[in-house]
């Protein structure tokens, strides 16, 4: 029986749960959910389970294989973790939406086909907006606006990709694709916008950061992660992935030295994470793609851990900015320690979580012969140190004092950091457990003399290099942009554009139109014969340059019209032109 | 704030110079240590020889970081805009 129960289904009754529980029933449920969801994931038995019809084709909820099996154990850990750190909220409201989110995630994992894919695809944007929206100020309003839109695109991209990949094989299974074409490059590119690929990623720096303390945390692992798992399942291999991961690696170490933000160097920090695990799928051997899922593994704890450690910062003191902080080691030893191991474990020091996955990655791209590979990642590697492995920690709980005397978080929190602490200490010490849950067997070991040896070189010159050049690393107050420019300022320009083309078209008609032209036939309606009469007299006048008749001239005119005092042969003279004109016309044409 | 409000603890250890001096010392001799081994065992390389030469992913790491914080500060002058330049 429980070989066919869906962890997602615990998610969504759970978050149905929250709205009838009293607070007490709550806090536990919001625990006993992920846990019960992990132990459900760990008598998983391989197979496709859950199957459906729809739209006439054969649909399965339950694809249990390693590879769904080992994110649906971080996803549900990490979970567990996420929801002890938000004990603390009162309100059901954002934990409804964090637990539908992850389910939804879950559900993305466990899918085996491409439309119950792209169905809890489209619930993970929805849902994770809210984390932004419970923020509740202007500008977590606007950004969750900017998600949620980004989102809608990416979701909108994957679903024209797939019924262009059904119309094209007949087949809605979700395996590794092989065509290149159309349809493959529609999907590869909705997936790689959750990934936060460039040159659509800037949402991701703009909304985490403008998510609530917890919904931070939350978002950090899930909406990034699934798409390095579909990426995985239906693009091993595929070498465009190598070029993008190498980019967004290099890319979100540069972004993240610009930051001031602390939250917002943590999100530039998942996009350089993610350039890893990209590039080896890219690469795409059992031993790149073993890395790639260990990587995000290690990373989705590690990551965690950071943004609660910043989260617990931004509690307390309701500040985020690197100008703002600093000197918190003081009142807060412990959250110092905690984010300390994560910012050491996210730059891959040895006998951290990330040492025993990340360098995988790069070694298979050397077994491949990829130079560029391993210089970039190598680089990314040292870079990794300088913006999150010391940045972060330095300027938020060293650097300047500024006077901040928060204390410590509630115990929950420091309870939570404290465990994914230890995981990140567990696989770095211990990897094992996590190499015997990935698909291929492992053929890698992290602790060589030689490895370790270059490897604490290279971090500890990099450190070097940091505290040698801090003067041009000192913070300032400014943003820096990124391709959200194009749709936050584009779009204005687009408006503005607009308005002054458009607006301008219809108030030059208004004026032309409705003002000047009426009033200028009104006046010469008025008195037309006069009008011409006079007309003529000043072009007279004008051409022979006499003025000494012209004001007698149009005395006249007036007079003629106001008396009707006209020969009778000047209308029998013009009746004639007239005439004349008509044959004109009627004979010629 | 909190039901438990109470002073928290105030720890001053990287407040005071002669311990920033100590930190300073030993960080210099722990860049030292790591690069004595390589004078000493057999490296293996992957693409070149260079990567023989002791200190070789010392050197790596310093300039990347160099390379690295001098391309993001270049970049800054473009990239950097006042706080409220989308509120504008």
């Amino acid at each position: 029986m429980i070989a066919s129960l869906h962890p997602s289904l615990l998610f969504f009754i759970g978050a149905l749960l929250l709205w009838v529980l009293p607070l007490l029933g709550r806090r536990i449920l919001i625990l006993l959910v992920p846990a019960a969801a992990f132990l459900i994931i760990t008598q998983l038995e391989p197979g496709t389970y859950l199957s459906y019809q729809m739209f006439d084709f054969d649909l399965n909820l339950l694809r249990v294989d390693k590879l769904s099996k080992i994110f649906g154990y971080v996803f549900t850990i990490n979970a567990f973790a996420c929801f002890l750190f938000a004990q603390h909220l009162k309100t059901r409201y954002e934990h409804t939406a964090s637990l539908a989110y992850i389910g939804a995630a879950l559900g993305a994992v466990f899918a085996s086909d491409l439309i119950s894919l792209y169905l809890f695809w489209e619930v993970m944007a929805i849902t994770s907006t809210f984390l932004i929206l419970a923020r509740r100020t202007e500008r977590s309003y606007a950004a969750a606006f900017r998600y949620v839109m980004v989102h809608i695109f990416g979701g909108l991209t994957l679903l024209a990709g797939i019924l262009l990949q059904i119309n094209a094989t007949g087949s809605v299974a979700f395996d590794g694709f092989t065509l290149q074409g159309l349809p493959t490059y529609l999907i590869l590119i909705g997936f790689l916008i959750n990934a936060a690929a460039p040159p659509i990623s800037a949402w991701l720096a703009d909304a985490y950061p403008e998510a609530t303390v917890t919904g931070g945390v939350i978002m950090t692992a899930y909406t990034t992660k699934t798409a390095v798992y579909t990426l995985i399942r239906g693009f091993a291999g595929w070498e465009i992935l190598i070029v993008v991961g190498c980019f967004m690696a290099i890319y979100g170490i540069i972004y993240a030295i610009l930051e001031n933000d602390m939250r917002r160097i943590l999100a530039y920090s998942i996009m350089n994470q993610v350039g890893f695990m990209i590039c080896g799928i890219g690469i795409g051997t059992a031993m790149a793609l073993n890395g790639a899922m260990a990587h995000a593994f290690a990373h989705i704890i590690y990551k965690a851990l950071l943004w609660m450690s910043a989260g617990s910062v931004l509690y307390l003191t309701g500040k985020s900015k690197c100008t703002d902080l600093g000197g918190l080691y003081k009142t807060m030893p412990l959250t110092m320690i905690f984010g300390t191991i994560g910012a050491l474990a996210i730059s891959s020091f040895p006998f951290l979580s990330g040492y025993t996955t990340k360098p995988m990655i790069i070694e298979a791209g050397v077994h491949e012969g990829y130079f560029w590979v391993w210089l970039i990642l190598e680089i990314a590697s040292a870079g990794v140190f300088l913006h999150a492995g010391i940045k972060f920690p330095y300027f938020v709980f060293f650097a300047k004092d500024n006077g901040l005397r928060p204390g410590e978080p509630p115990k929950h929190m420091l309870l939570a950091m404290a465990f994914l602490s230890f995981i990140c200490i567990f696989i770095g010490v211990y990897p094992q457990p996590l190499y015997d849950l990935l698909p291929y067997p492992v053929d890698f070991h992290a602790y060589t003399f030689e490895h370790t040896l270059n490897q604490f070189q290279l971090l500890m010159f990099s450190a070097l290099a940091f505290f040698m050049l801090l003067p041009l690393l000192k913070r300032t107050r400014t943003i820096s942009l990124d391709t959200d420019w194009f749709y936050r300022m584009g779009g204005r320009l687009f408006i503005n554009g607009c308005d002054k083309v458009f607006n301008g078209i219809n108030s030059f008609g208004d004026r032309i139109f409705m003002q000047e032209l009426p009033k200028a036939l009104a006046h010469f309606a008025k008195d037309p014969a006069a009008s011409v009469q006079k007309h003529g007299a000043r072009l007279l006048a004008e051409a022979s340059g006499d003025d000494e008749h012209l004001a007698r001239r149009l005395a006249e005119a007036d007079h003629r019209t106001q008396f009707s005092a006209y020969p009778i042969g000047i209308g029998v003279i013009l009746a004639i032109i007239a005439l004349g004109i008509m044959s004109l016309f009627y004979f010629l044409l | 704030m909190k039901p438990e409000e109470k002073k928290p603890e105030v720890w001053t250890w990287f407040d005071h110079p002669q311990n920033i001096k100590r930190l300073r010392i030993g960080f210099y001799i722990l860049l030292a240590l790591l690069v004595l081994p390589d004078f000493f065992i057999h490296k293996h390389t992957l693409f070149s020889s260079i990567e023989a030469i002791p200190g070789f992913y010392a050197l790596f790491g310093f300039i990347s970081c160099v390379v690295i914080i001098l391309i993001s500060k270049l970049l800054g002058f473009v990239l950097k805009k006042k706080e409220d330049y989308y509120d504008r």
